[in-house]
Order: structure tokens, then C-alpha cells, then sequence
């Protein structure tokens, strides 16, 4: 069953076009991975998706709902978590206040909130969280302290906060030390197993071969491929994106 | 445990509102000079609009200019209707209006920001002040409003300044618990989030356009009932009170005493209060040894007087810094 889905999605700036008619499915509990090379449209996908940047044409459906250029606090709410290539974060918040706000919102209501004095049960989520991702001991520190790795690992920690139903995932592994790196593709593996959805954008051609069931390679804003990874890996349009041909070379 | 825990944060809040409670009665009971408190009741209105105004700007990150206009809008609702409805009725009601005012002023601050939204709330101020100044028939133009009484309970008036004081004490702290509490709930961590990184906030859920709004009329509603308090304490009122010079004040407030942090708009609002009287040894000079001494405490204490409070702690304790708010 589809839980996500894109119908000819397209996004232009001026006169560029990012995306160019993208389709684009994936099934409840599908592990999919999302490439192509640098400029190639992917984040721009997430953010179309995900409300942050308005479709251009299109349309974008999350469980049978079309949400094309719904608000992204609408989305997330809908059950839509994302991470980020380029690091966003609140610098003068602390690690698990930035935990907690990924949450807070999406219980209750915004009067509610206000009367709400005890946090108990996010508070425990969030540090079991941290405390998975190792970055527990650093629960007090402003998130602007953090290196590019913690702060990689904080990104993914905010977005596991509320089990979103659909998790978008940029580049989760990049800067991040191989041991951890493995431990948050084992970490990946386990939550789709458990029945999330996901969607992984990633330059490390082994961890999303390893990790992903089914890919969709854009370049230049279309899709030009879609497989299981060996079907893609064999796929000559895809390599010669990637590599380019052997003419290109000898220029 | 965690029973414990929350008895114990019941315990720790209970016993810090009586501690500021007393705090701000104190000089009721201590002083009897009447200008003494006088500078208290002063000291108590000032922080009930520094306090509102750094939830709207040290917290949502949103400046605004217009505070003035709002204790004018408070000022002139508790003057104008007093004596019909009562103090205990207008002066909540001065809020109220501020605040659903502040609602709609709030609403360019969803389309400008920084400068371009200080712009739109020292517009706003003006208009308030040039309307309480022509508008002669209802606010009696540049004479102002004399003969303001202050408030009584049956047969108990607190007409004598210590009493008064009380009256100002005890609102003040009410406002301050509500800060207090509102900060400390999810609420101060939206509008913290949305300081920091709007954009990013959205995409967690923050409702920018309602926290925003709240922001906005929080601090205007609590500009509006210091208003309320300030007629009494004076006995009269007139537009010069709330023109655009006292915006700049307010903001100086939140900004020397220290832009976010609870404790530090407080300490503002304090020093704004006292410094001028106590320098006026030094007559006409005061206002440039006052602006002086404002500029200095910024070169030296960027983050405000409050990490002065800091040092000092760090030093007693070893902790880093005093924080009152989350």
C-alpha cells in the first residue's frame, strides 16, 4: 500500500528548474533510498515535501491526503519528521530542550501547553534517546557547543522524538565516525523493521546500498532510475551521471 | 521518584513565590518616606512592562516600540472609566484592551521584522499619543486627567502610599507568577525556538503566526495594566507620559538588565527606576552620567547587568549561572 507519493512534482526558481515532474511512490514499511549527484534536486525534493519550499506544480499525497503546499507545521504534525543536510538547530537552546520542543508541539493544545508543568514522560523519551545516540552526557550544553557529528546525532534524535509515521533522513550518516555511522544504520534497519517508513537521502553509496530496499536516482531534476540496488547499481544512465561518459573524460 | 521530584519542584516553586512576594511588599513595611515608595511603586510598575516586553522581544525575539502606547492605552481605560466601574474592574480591563490590540499589532510582525517592525510599533505609539492628545473632549488633550483616585476594598481605601504600594506589590507579582509559570511551560521554549530559528521551528509544529501573536499581546497586555496602576500612584495623567521617549526606556530596561533571562528584565526595570533619582545630586548633567552609565554597563556586561548577578553566583556556588527560566 502507497503511504507516500509524488504526481509529476516540479519546482523553479526563476528560470531554473529544480524538479522538473518528479513521480516518485513508497510503500508502508519500505526502506527507500533517494540519489543522485550533487545539484541533482534531492533536498529540494524534502523540501517541497515537507512544505518548506512551495511545490511550483505537482502534487504531494501522505496517506491517501494530498498535502501539496500545506504548512510545514501541518505536515510535521501529520506525522512527517525530516532531518537536515546543513545543520539547523536553536544554538542558545539546550540539547534536550531542542529534544523536547521536536515533541511538545504535536501533544495538545497550544492552551493546554500552557498549563503543562510536568514533562516527565518527554523528558524520559528524550534521554533514552540521547542516551542511544551517546550524547546523554551533553543534555545541558547549548546545542551551538556540539561538534558536527553531536550535532548530526541531535538532528536525528529530534526527529525520532514523535515516531513519525514517514521519516525523511538527509544525509544521516554524513560526518558522523564509522562506528557510530554503523550503529545508526543498525539503528535505521531496526526502526523500519518496527513499521516506519523511510526515506533516505545519502552520498555514501554503501550505507544506502546496504540499507535501502528500493532507489529512485534523480539528476538534473528527473528521475532517471528506479530499483532494488542491484538494478541500480548496473543501471548505465545512472553511471553515467554519476562518472559520466567516457567522452566527457577525454575533454 | 518522580513523585518525589515533583513534590519537590512544588515545594521549590511555592517557596520562591513567597520569597518574591515578600520581596516586593518589603518596602511597604520598611520605608515610610513617601518617596521611597513612591520609587518602589515605580520600580514594580516599570517591571510588570519590562517583564512583559522581554517575553515579547528577549524571548519571541520580536522588538517593539510601542509599550508606551499600550501603558497610555491602560493609563487612559482605568482614568476614563474608574470612577464608573472601579479600579478592580478597569484595571484588568486596561489589559484586556491592550492585549487584544497587541493581538492585532501583532499581526505585522508575521510579515517584518527587526527594524521594519520597530518602525511599524513606533508608528503605532505616536498614533496613541497624538489621538490622547487630540482627542481633547474625551482625554482631556494636553491637560490630561487630574484627580485620579486611588483604590479601595469596602470600607479599607489605599489611599496612604505604603498602602497603595501593597495594591501595586500585589499585582505585580501576579504578573510575574503568570511570566513565571508561561516561561517555564512549553510556551517559553516555542517562543525561545522561534528567536533562534524560525524556519526551523515551523517544521517541529510551532505555530509561528499564534505564538507570535500571543508574544506580542502578552507584552501588551502587561504594559496595559501597569498602566492601570500608574494613574493612582500620581494622582493624574497627561500623553506626555506615554510619548515615544519612554518606549526607548522600557526597551533600555530589558536590554541593561539583560535581553532573555527573567531575572535580568527585573534588574532592569530597577535600575532604570533608581539610577535617575539617585543621580539627581548632579542636576541638569544626570541624563548624560544616566546615559553614561548605560552605555558603560553595555560595554562592559553585553549579556546585561544580569551576568553581574551571575558573577557573583558563580562565584558563592560554583554553577554557572543563576536561571530562574528554563
Amino acid at each position: 500500500m502507497k503511504v507516500f507519493e509524488t504526481r509529476g512534482l516540479k519546482k523553479s526558481f526563476q528560470e531554473f528548474s529544480a524538479l522538473k515532474g518528479v513521480d516518485i511512490h513508497v510503500n508502508e514499511g519500505e526502506l527507500f533510498g533517494l540519489i543522485g549527484p550533487n545539484g541533482s534536486g534531492k533536498t529540494t525534493f524534502f523540501n517541497c515535501v515537507t512544505g518548506t519550499l512551495k511545490c511550483s506544480g505537482g502534487n504531494v499525497f501522505f496517506r491517501g491526503k494530498d498535502i501539496t503546499n500545506k504548512g510545514p507545521d501541518a505536515i510535521y504534525k501529520m506525522g512527517i519528521g525530516r532531518t537536515f543536510q546543513l545543520i539547523e538547530m536553536f544554538p542558545r537552546m539546550t540539547v534536550l530542550d531542542n529534544m523536547l520542543l521536536a515533541i511538545q508541539e504535536s501533544q495538545g493544545s497550544m492552551f493546554g501547553r500552557l498549563l503543562t508543568m510536568n514533562e516527565d514522560g518527554n523528558v524520559k523519551r528524550a534521554l533514552d534517546l540521547l542516551g542511544f545516540l551517546k550524547i546523554s552526557h551533553l543534555r545541558d550544553e547549548y546545542s551551538k557547543n556540539l561538534s558536527y557529528g553531536q550535532q548530526k546525532l541531535l538532528d536525528f534524535g529530534m526527529v525520532l522524538m514523535t515516531n513519525p509515521k514517514l521519516i525523511l533522513l538527509d544525509e544521516p550518516t554524513c560526518g558522523v565516525e564509522a562506528e557510530m555511522r554503523q550503529e545508526l544504520m543498525n539503528y535505521i534497519r531496526d526502526l523500519n523493521k518496527q513499521g516506519h517508513t523511510i526515506i533516505v537521502i545519502e552520498h555514501n553509496m554503501d550505507v544506502v546500498m546496504n540499507l535501502c530496499t528500493r532507489i529512485a536516482v534523480l539528476d538534473a531534476g528527473e528521475k532517471i532510475a528506479e530499483g532494488t540496488p542491484e538494478e541500480i547499481q548496473n543501471n548505465a544512465q545512472v553511471i553515467e551521471a554519476y562518472f559520466g561518459t567516457e567522452e566527457d573524460e577525454e575533454c | 521518584m518522580d513523585k518525589i521530584n515533583q513534590g519537590m519542584r512544588w515545594q521549590k516553586m511555592v517557596a520562591g513565590s513567597l520569597c518574591g512576594l515578600v520581596l516586593l511588599i518589603l518596602p511597604s513595611v520598611i520605608f515610610k518616606s513617601q518617596y521611597f515608595l513612591y520609587l518602589s511603586s515605580l520600580a514594580c510598575i516599570y517591571m510588570i512592562v519590562s517583564c512583559g516586553l522581554n517575553i515579547t522581544m528577549g524571548y519571541a525575539g520580536q522588538i517593539s516600540l510601542a509599550q508606551a502606547g499600550f501603558l497610555g492605552i491602560g493609563a487612559y481605560t482605568g482614568a476614563l472609566l474608574g470612577s464608573t466601574l472601579g479600579f478592580w474592574v478597569t484595571l484588568p480591563l486596561g489589559g484586556l484592551i491592550a492585549f487584544v490590540i497587541g493581538l492585532g499589532l501583532g499581526f505585522p510582525s508575521l510579515r517584518v521584522k527587526t527594524h521594519f517592525l520597530a518602525m511599524v510599533t513606533i508608528g503605532f505609539t505616536v498614533i496613541v499619543y497624538l489621538v490622547l492628545m487630540n482627542e481633547q473632549q474625551w482625554t482631556g488633550g494636553p491637560y490630561g486627567i487630574f484627580n485620579i483616585k486611588k483604590p479601595s476594598i469596602g470600607p479599607f481605601a489605599f489611599t496612604s502610599p505604603a498602602a497603595y504600594h501593597i495594591v501595586v506589590a500585589v499585582v505585580t507579582f501576579i504578573l510575574l507568577f503568570f511570566a513565571f509559570w508561561a516561561l517555564n511551560s512549553p510556551w517559553g521554549r516555542a517562543f525561545k525556538a522561534i528567536r533562534e530559528n524560525e524556519g526551523r521551528a515551523e517544521m517541529l509544529g510551532v505555530s509561528i503566526r499564534n505564538y507570535k501573536l500571543m508574544a506580542f499581546a502578552i507584552g501588551a497586555g502587561y504594559a496595559g495594566v501597569a498602566g492601570g496602576l500608574i494613574g493612582p500612584l500620581f494622582g493624574y495623567i497627561d500623553p506626555t507620559m506615554f510619548a515615544l521617549g519612554f518606549s526607548f526606556l522600557f526597551l533600555l530596561m530589558v536590554v541593561v538588565g539583560g535581553l532573555g533571562r527573567f531575572e535580568g528584565a527585573l534588574l532592569g526595570a530597577i535600575i532604570v527606576a533608581i539610577l535617575p533619582e539617585t543621580l539627581r545630586f548632579a542636576e541638569q548633567y544626570y541624563p548624560i552620567i544616566f546615559a553614561l552609565a548605560a552605555v558603560l554597563i553595555m560595554i562592559f556586561m553585553p549579556k546585561g547587568s544580569v551576568s553581574f548577578v551571575d558573577w557573583v553566583y558563580k562565584k558563592l556556588t560554583g554553577k554557572e549561572e543563576l536561571q530562574l527560566t528554563k
